[in-house]
């Protein structure tokens, strides 16, 4: 980020207060659920600032400091290689997904980020089969204002069940 | 997902041609999955349990599962391994219900029966009874109401356990050459546990051994594999089994991203396809010679990776005919460094749950059983690569699926 736009930051987000603040990590949320559930896939590397981190991590490795993830992205690079797998790659059961994302908790407000954490809970629709809880867990999530929009510096997924059900394609 | 097929039918009868054609009944029949877990898992096999690295102090513990049976392995005061199954002798409880831990003993949270390390029963409360009121008969024996404890082999960090009395010792269980593929990944360096991925997968686990077991599919449905050379048909490849033909490694070379006269049949190679971030799958040489992927599958229960610089054990956990658990146990060595330690990591990407390769796979799972399912009277064609089990320096065979039913037909007697 360069020095002019960090300062932009800072002021950007000193200068909202809690209410604006909740509301627009409220609607971050919903379009991030929104974009993997019904959206364009290929946009979901946009709720990312240009440097990045989202990892998807058993509670079991997360709780005994292991550090294998489920799915881990060091950069938007590795975003947008998932999209592509999603897309082009991998090869999966026809699906429908419900990212049901609730109890957002603002944990820290700082000049130039916000950390928040929410529960999220996915349902997973397939052919032939009644819908099911596909997963659950927490967010934890560093958060900062680029280009004018709240953006995931850091995603940590915790999913608290250890057995996935077969194969996790759509990242959470 | 599928019933388990328990329908009225004649006795079980393995086709006439032999293996290479098996009969979709061993996937979906329910006295046949007891029998497996009675003549297999229970039977003279060594089975997989967990790596010392994860029990590495005395009190140390670690859940496990042989077949679908619940153990525990524990490191005692004396450093030995134990292995005994997770069910008190007094009223059945699972009484370890952590994962992973240390412990001074084990007490059953029912009644409280307590059980050292090694699983010998040491005390049972109100024994002697209350004022002289009930208790334990004069004659009950501690003695008689140990933990049912197990054989356990170990073998520079892998831990193994079998209910079996008789069976060879490990070296010999595994022979000469999956020996040795062994030693190459597991060669005595203390490992470095880099975490835990589990998924229950619907389908039979014998089609888990078949997929390590199978690599002419390899070529075909991982776009990964196929794209970016890492496991694919035209690279320096080879298949081996050990002399039984119940366990097999697949072995391979990477190769390069570049369209030849033979991934013409690869409809799935993507000339193309660059990744976003390289970092991924950048690979490190650690390993003496070329050979940068073997695939060993070990009777009855467990699968060693290595592919380029991520390692792993992955367990299978059978439950019932129609599902299993995948246990993948990720590990690195004790002396690699912070970046080898993230080299592995990234490349993990590529395996479990969400692999860029495994994805396909337990999702293909899933597809044979669904289509399986409901023709237990029909069967599979193994004829890739003929009809023997014979090692070949090429992977366009079936013939390590065809060396794992020849075993599984002696074991099951069918």
């Amino acid at each position: 980020m360069s020095r002019h736009s960090a300062t932009k930051t800072d002021t950007a987000l000193d200068r909202m207060d809690r209410l604006e603040l909740r509301l627009q990590l409220e609607e971050l949320y919903a379009e991030y659920a929104h974009c993997l559930d019904d959206g364009a896939i290929e946009h979901w590397p946009d709720f990312f600032a240009d440097a990045c981190s989202y990892m998807l991590i058993p509670r079991e490795n997360y709780d005994e400091g292991l550090p294998l993830a489920t799915i881990r992205c060091e950069s938007k690079g590795y975003l947008k290689d998932r999209v592509a797998a999603v897309q082009d790659t991998a090869l999966y059961a026809p699906l429908t997904l419900r990212h049901l994302i609730t109890g957002v908790r603002v944990t820290e407000i700082a000049a130039d980020h916000v950390k928040a954490e929410a529960n999220f809970a996915v349902l997973r629709t397939q052919v032939d089969e009644i819908t099911k809880v596909f997963l659950a867990g927490r967010y934890i999530d560093t958060i900062v204002f680029e280009d004018g929009q709240l953006r995931f510096k850091e995603k940590l997924a915790i999913h608290d069940s250890l057995l996935i059900p077969n194969s996790l394609v759509i990242p959470v | 997902m599928a019933e388990a097929h328990t329908g009225k039918r004649a006795e079980r009868r393995w086709p006439d041609a032999g293996i290479h054609r098996i009969p979709y009944w061993i996937y979906t029949d329910a006295e046949i999955y007891a029998r497996e877990q009675a003549r297999i898992f229970k039977g003279p096999s060594w089975n997989y349990v967990g790596l010392t690295a994860e029990v590495p102090v005395p009190g140390s513990f670690r859940r496990s599962f042989i077949g679908d049976i619940p153990v525990v392995l524990t490191r005692d005061g004396d450093g030995g391994l134990n292995v005994f199954v997770n069910k008190c002798a007094h009223r059945g409880v699972q009484f370890c219900q952590k994962q992973r831990g240390t412990a001074n003993e084990f007490i059953c949270p029912y009644h409280q029966w307590t059980y050292d390390l090694t699983g010998k029963l040491i005390g049972v409360p109100f024994r002697r009874g209350l004022k002289r009121q009930g208790g334990m008969p004069a004659a009950f024996d501690l003695d008689d109401h140990h933990l049912q404890r197990l054989r356990v082999a170990e073998r520079n960090g892998v831990v193994f356990a079998s209910f079996a009395d008789e069976l060879p010792p490990l070296e010999e269980y595994l022979g000469e050459s999956m020996l040795e593929y062994f030693d190459r990944l597991f060669d005595g360096r203390k490992l470095k546990i880099l975490g835990y991925q589990r998924q229950r997968i619907p389908s039979n686990w014998k089609l888990m051994f078949e997929n390590i077991k199978d690599p002419y599919h390899a070529s075909l449905l991982h776009v990964f594999l196929i794209t970016f050379g890492l496991f694919r048909a035209d690279n320096p490849s080879a298949v081996r089994l050990d002399e039984t033909g119940r366990h097999s490694a697949l072995i391979s070379a990477k190769g390069e991203q570049k369209a030849t006269s033979d991934t013409a049949e690869m409809g799935r190679f993507k000339a193309d396809m660059k990744l976003n971030d390289a970092k991924l799958l950048t690979p490190v040489k650690e390993f003496p010679g070329n050979t940068t992927v073997v695939m060993q599958t070990i009777w009855p229960n467990i699968i060693f990776q290595q592919q380029t610089n991520t390692l792993a054990t992955r367990h299978i956990v059978p439950r019932g005919p129609g599902a299993f658990d995948l246990h993948w146990t990720y590990f690195g060595y004790q002396d690699d460094d912070e970046e080898m330690t993230r080299i592995r990591l990234r490349q993990a990407n590529l395996m479990g749950p969400a692999g860029y390769v495994s994805i396909d796979d337990s999702e293909v799972m899933e597809f044979s059983q669904d289509g399986i399912a409901a023709f237990p009277d029909n069967e599979g064609v193994l004829e890739m690569g003929g009809y023997d089990t014979d090692d070949v320096d090429h992977i366009v065979t079936e013939s390590a699926i065809r060396g794992f039913y020849k075993y599984y037909r002696e074991a099951m007697d069918l």
